[in-house]
């Protein structure tokens, strides 16, 4: 156990690593096609370790769950709890006698089961053997349901325990409203306890199906190796149908202020709006222009104004996560609660400030200098391409897409970037979450 | 939970192509250079580790060190507060540092032919550090916010620091690694200042390059940036022994949560340490394995799983420290059971792992996922620069990357049980229980104003 301080959260770092960036020199070379069930495949050969990434994602995140929340997680999180003739125990056992992992889970958007392993036998026999039984399957035992929902049920308390969860659930609810993005995937206490068997064999039969299947591989196999293996892990799927779009998000009416009592040192301040969606025709603006506000780490406006100049925040960021339809802009803050009306209103000030001005000509080239000359870093390792496979199958985005990355953000030009944030970001209709002690509540407390 | 198989981090190379030889070499100012050549992607990791951490710090300059690492990015006489970020992004890399125990890193991941960019910041940091006043009393204020985001609003990492601070009497593990509150309030620029001269210097420090580099192209880069650095009078730092511990210690931490939470922590010794067998380390990270290494192993199957008397439960120990360190178990009760319940299961294992040897499948299944973790670290080159830097800077040096599953996959099932037994007993043992306190509102209390305008002025 090695205790580590890093000076920046994860969560910028976060949002970085949900965008992609390109240069012609080193992509890598996607091959792709269908399986005979109908799956869609990308692979991408990488001979050097004896290892091999295989992610097999569906259109079957909580964005599905349909008055259920918390039922595509749990779905998700029973696959590797028993599958045909094996119990979590031996599903267990199996991967790690042979050092090889597996994982399942759903995040808004896309469900993902992920196993690695060694491509010597019998590691790679076990594990494709294992992972195609957890995906086609899945027993969904009684016993197994209750403990994984009373554990959930403990982690949805742990949640309330930290205001950063808390601000973040709530932001999106403002956001969202009634859209099915608006909670969380592992869902409410009312929710999770509602979720039968019955729900999760119907949702797994309805969206664990071939046609709204990509399979996304990186390893250390052939072409002919990797369609035998594409096909075997999807053929106990039915070929069904594809989930339907996911309805679109209606931008916010009006301005929402939220002020959550917590019981906490520090405010913790979130702010957010309907941002875009993967595809987006200003995806490239929108990215490129958040970069330079927030998404740049140490560098960015917003840590140059709020932590550089002030020393109010350890972390301060802003990012789009674009998704199936609009996903949020976010930026956010922690301060202590004495400073929380200050930093909030450097945030506020220093957004408005750059919808109206945009960047300056040598801000851009900095960050185009940034996300160009960094692409290497970003996909170096297989870890990191299977991810990316994953992401471009699923959002049907273009095979070209990293080949021309470097080139798009070259193109992007300093009014591109202030139009394109003056068209989708409204300051005066913002959701803003408050977590943190509220001085009116004190009173009320005590009645 | 602490622990993960790939958190044991140092494992020799099973016969991979990829896994290349490490390249040694020592400036004459004292600066080790150690580079390892990984062609798999056009990137470099560029690594200034130095041998200073909290565990160097004594009563009153807690944290200390890690402020310190914040004020590295505040710039020197050449390069303004600022400069080095904006440098480093220019040049599209990725760079932080981070504070530990044992040791302060500091790292940049680039393309591979910007490594120059680095070395040239790198050295100027590293003898020609500013410290401006009015940065560090910024940097200060964001130190205490990290602090309050980490550890305060933190009801189990609150948890856990005051299980530190009880479990050990003298050892400095004691302390915090972002220090205390207190001490940290009455911090000044020249407790920095003086920190960084004692500690700053090549003769204290390791540059660790791993990525799509030649060797000798490395070392001559490293000459002539790191070459006309001073060394400095560095004296060793005191050890600080822990006194054995006279029996159990327990400690309750009332903080705001909804969750109670567990920590039992048994003090064990660690590599290099004199008076012990040499592979008694190896079998207390086989041991924590045993308990927790991965879904298949006893906590899972047994605690989470088999009782269900835990919702999560967690095993960790690390050979790898300085300092002698602990055998920490940490967990959550299950829905239906209490936090005496989930000691008395935790307990339980404890006594079989004292009673019983474990099974041969059960340590087999430990060794492939060593070996087959050695090929996934491969992926990575930070990863790999990572295990190298920890070695030299415990003092342990890298050549154990190569050691390091020879000698786990060595330990026999009557070490581990010997282990245990002398090390697992209930004099050695400090509990810490979370209790948790009432939050606000209980339910949050929502005063949403929807139509309100967001901002205040």
């Amino acid at each position: 156990m090695s205790v580590s301080l890093r000076r920046s959260l994860s969560l910028a770092t976060l949002a970085l690593g949900l965008t992609l960036t390109g240069t012609a020199a080193a992509v890598p070379e996607i091959q792709t096609w269908e399986t005979a069930s109908g799956a869609k495949v990308l692979f991408v050969e990488a001979p050097d370790l004896p290892m091999l990434d295989l992610r097999v994602v569906f259109d079957a995140g909580s964005a599905r769950d349909a008055g259920h929340p918390g039922l595509a997680a749990m779905t998700a999180n029973m696959l590797t709890q028993g599958a045909g003739d094996w119990d979590a125990d031996a599903i267990a056992e199996r991967m790690e006698a042979v050092g090889a992992s597996l994982q399942a889970s759903a995040l808004r958007d896309m469900a993902f089961v992920a196993s690695r392993s060694l491509t010597r036998e019998p590691a790679l026999e076990t594990a494709l053997a294992t992972l195609t039984k957890v995906l086609a399957e899945p027993r969904f035992a009684g016993p197994d349901l209750e403990r994984l929902r009373q554990n959930t049920l403990t982690g949805l308390r742990q949640e309330e325990q930290d205001p950063g969860t808390v601000a973040q659930k709530s932001l999106y609810r403002a956001i969202y409203g009634d859209h099915p993005y608006a909670e969380a995937p592992n869902g409410t206490p009312e929710g999770v306890s509602a979720l039968t068997r019955d729900d999760l064999v119907a949702f797994h039969h309805r969206y664990y199906v071939a046609s709204n299947a990509v399979v996304a591989m990186v390893g250390a196999i052939t072409r002919a190796q990797a369609e035998a293996i594409a096909n075997r892990v999807t053929a106990g799927l039915p070929t069904g149908e594809r989930a339907a779009a996911p309805p679109e998000v209606p931008a916010l009416a009006a301005a929402k202020d939220e002020r959550i009592d917590f019981t906490s040192s520090q405010t913790h301040v979130l702010i957010g709006q309907p941002g875009m969606r993967r595809g987006d025709p200003d995806y490239f603006p929108l990215y490129v222009g958040n970069h330079i506000l927030g998404g740049s780490g140490l560098v960015s406006l917003l840590m140059d104004e709020v932590r550089e100049k002030r020393g109010l925040s350890y972390s301060v960021y802003s990012y789009f996560l674009p998704m199936r339809a609009d996903g949020p802009f976010l930026m956010g803050l922690q301060t202590k609660n004495d400073q929380a009306d200050q930093a909030r209103d450097v945030l506020l000030t220093t957004l408005r400030g750059f919808i109206q001005a945009g960047p300056t000509e040598s801000q851009l080239t900095a960050a185009k200098k940034n996300i160009t000359g960094g692409f290497p870093l970003r996909i170096a390792g297989n870890a990191k391409v299977v991810e990316y496979l994953a992401m471009i199958g699923f959002y049907g985005l273009p095979l070209d897409y990293l080949d021309r990355f470097t080139d798009r953000v070259e193109a992007v030009t300093a009014e591109q970037i202030r139009d394109a944030f003056a068209r989708r970001l409204h300051p005066d209709r913002l959701a803003v979450v408050n977590v943190g002690p509220q001085p009116g509540t004190v009173a009320k407390q005590g009645d | 939970m602490f622990r993960t198989l790939t958190a044991l981090a140092l494992l020799a190379p099973l016969a991979v192509h990829a896994a290349s030889k490490v390249h040694e070499l020592t400036l004459d100012n004292g600066l080790k250079v150690v580079v390892k050549e990984d062609r798999r992607a056009p990137v470099v990791t560029s690594q200034v580790w130095y041998r200073i951490g909290s565990s160097y710090e004594y009563g009153g300059i807690t944290g200390v060190s890690h402020v310190l690492e914040h004020m590295m990015f505040k710039g020197t006489a050449k390069h303004p507060p600022g400069e080095f970020s904006r440098i480093v992004a220019e040049n599209g890399g990725d760079e932080n540092a981070f504070t530990g125990r044992d040791y302060t890193a500091y790292y940049q991941n680039l393309a591979k032919d910007r490594l120059e960019v680095a070395f040239e910041l790198e050295a100027d940091r590293m003898r020609n550090l500013a410290l401006p006043p009015a940065e560090f009393d910024k940097e200060l204020a964001v130190v205490q916010e990290e602090r309050r985001l980490r550890t305060d609003d933190d009801p189990e990492a609150l948890t856990f620091e005051r299980f530190n601070a009880v479990a050990y009497a003298a050892s400095p593990y004691r302390n915090p690694v972002i220090g205390w509150e207190g001490d940290l309030a009455e911090l000044k620029v020249d407790d920095l200042r003086d920190w960084y001269r004692q500690w700053y210097a090549p003769n204290n420090a390791i540059l660790v390059v791993v990525g799509d580099v030649d060797a000798p192209a490395v070392f001559e880069l490293a000459r002539k940036h790191f070459g006309p650095l001073k060394a400095e009078q560095v004296s060793a730092a005191k050890q600080r022994p822990e006194p054995p511990q006279p029996g159990e210690q327990r400690i309750r931490v009332k903080a705001p949560a909804k969750e109670p939470y567990l920590i039992m922590g048994y003090k064990a010794t660690t590599l290099g340490q004199p008076n012990i067998e040499e592979w008694e380390p190896y079998a207390l990270e086989m041991l924590a394995s045993i308990l927790d290494g991965g879904s298949s192993t006893r906590l899972s199957r047994e605690l989470v799983r088999g009782a269900q008397v835990a919702a999560e439960a967690g095993a960790s120990y690390s050979a790898f420290t300085r300092l002698p360190g602990m055998l920490v178990m940490d967990g959550t009760p299950a829905k239906g059971h209490d936090i005496a319940d989930l000691e008395k299961a935790l307990q339980s294992q404890i006594q079989r792992l004292k009673d019983e040897p474990v099974g041969e499948a059960e340590l087999e299944r430990i060794r492939t996922q060593l070996i087959a973790n050695k090929v996934y670290e491969l992926d990575s080159v930070y990863a790999q620069a990572m295990q190298i830097g920890t070695l030299e800077a415990t003092g342990l040096g890298w050549p154990l990357i190569y050691q390091y599953v020879e000698r786990l996959s060595a330990i026999t099932p009557a070490q581990v049980q010997a282990v245990a037994r002398k090390y697992l007993t209930a004099d050695n043992l400090t509990v810490a229980v979370l209790d948790p306190q009432p939050l606000a509102g209980d339910a949050p209390a929502h005063a949403a104003k929807a139509g309100a305008v967001p901002h205040v002025r």
